[in-house]
């Protein structure tokens, strides 16, 4: 599918600039050139395509979709459409009171809020980019079960009275909107949104391949291995650490983390590094903290941290 | 006489629908109050989950994006 574009890329850097085929700096260049128009290129028609996708999906239709649902099916289906619906941590507590006060149980709303940001189509599209579609696939099916079991133990917990700041026994009406506009305004609303990201995130993506590329090309092989290898039990909890302050980074982490599993770190370690980025934020926390006790969200971060270790240990494991 | 009503925590974006939505009135040349509301429990009351958002006479017309004044025009009517 990228064939042309790796065709330009040996075009450009063996051609135009005259650099050898076996040198260092000629792969490094390659791989830089052809990773970054690759990825804008997958970027771009992803978000627009599940842009236009979710003008059908407003939250307001989400919520109701929920409400519908059993528990245990509510669980599911949180997880499924926090995925499709995009995060931004200034809309999180009209979010958040919107499923309370509709009667979306405490473990439900959870699951949206762990599933929202940690699977986005961001973080999706590199890693299928950088990693291909197994890795990108794996790391979905974890997150979504993670939000899922996460959910489900946070609802066992009966944590209601951890709430504060708001009446959580209040009732409002479940305002759907209609999802009923027409083409050009989902056309419009789209191309804005796929500008927005592509505006937010290009330098993270550039810096990102670039020191990608250059390690690629110029870090010897199995550097990491000896620090971060599968055998290693600190990795894990190490990189999950790390990873809680590069939260909305996704973009740049992925193609650097590309490059270090590359070079000997264990795949567990990757995406639980990665999970940490976009699944744990310190916004998303410090934002919520006022529609519940710190008591809650400590449980919060610290059930969702332990799912994402869990999971790099058992794929460390797994894949040893 | 319509009411406008802006709600969103102070966002950016939330300023640009204030900037539009008054744009957009201005040009129908229509009657108008606008304003906005940032208290959280008061925009989760009006049944909004994503910010911005735009109500008209109580009414919420749209939630989670920006769109350009002209289609705003259309809301306003």
């Amino acid at each position: 599918m990228f064939k042309p574009v790796q065709l330009f890329a040996d075009w450009l850097v063996y051609g135009v600039f005259g650099l050898g085929r076996d040198t260092l700096a000629g792969g490094a260049l390659n791989f830089f050139v052809f990773d970054t128009i690759k990825i804008f290129l997958l970027l771009a028609a992803i978000i627009y395509a599940v842009s236009i996708g979710r003008t059908f999906l407003p939250p307001s239709r989400v919520r109701e979709i929920i409400l519908t649902k059993s528990r245990f099916a509510g669980h599911l289906w949180a997880a499924a459409l926090g995925i499709v619906t995009p995060f931004c941590t200034c809309s999180a507590i009209p979010l958040f009171l919107g499923f309370i006060q509709t009667g979306i149980p405490l473990g439900v709303t959870f699951t949206f809020l762990v599933a929202s940001p940690m699977i986005n189509e961001v973080a999706l599209v590199m890693l299928f980019g950088m990693f291909g579609f197994k890795i990108a696939a794996l790391y979905a099916l974890s997150g979504y079960v993670i939000a899922v079991a996460a959910g489900l133990l946070i609802g066992r917990l009966n944590l209601e009275h951890l709430l504060e700041g708001f009446d959580p026994a209040k009732r409002v009406q479940n305002a759907a909107l209609g999802a009923d506009l027409p083409w050009s305004e989902r056309r419009d609303y789209a191309r804005e949104y796929t500008l927005d990201i592509l505006k937010k995130v290009w330098p993270y993506v550039l810096i990102g391949i670039g020191v990608g590329a250059w390690i690629h090309g110029y870090v010897p092989q199995d550097l990491l291995a000896r620090w971060a290898g599968a055998d290693k039990w600190y990795a894990v909890p190490l990189a999950t650490l790390v990873g809680i302050p590069l939260y909305s980074n996704a973009a740049g982490i992925i193609p650097l983390v590309s490059a270090l599993t590359d070079k000997g770190v264990a795949l567990g370690t990757t995406l639980a590094f990665m999970m940490a980025v976009t699944g744990l934020s310190l916004p998303e926390f410090m934002i919520l903290r006022r529609v519940m006790k710190m008591r809650l969200l400590l449980v919060f971060f610290g059930i969702v941290g332990a799912g994402i270790m869990f999971t790099g240990f058992l794929f460390n494991f797994v894949m040893r | 006489m319509k009411k406008i009503q802006i709600f969103g925590g102070g966002c950016a974006k939330c300023g640009i629908l204030y900037q539009h939505a008054e744009a957009a009135a201005k040009e129908l040349g229509i009657e108008y109050e606008i304003e906005k509301v940032s208290d959280y429990e008061k925009i989760a009351e009006a049944g909004i989950m994503a910010t911005p958002a735009l109500a008209v006479d109580g009414k919420v017309k749209l939630e989670g994006r920006v769109p350009g004044v002209e289609s705003l025009k259309a809301l306003l009517k």
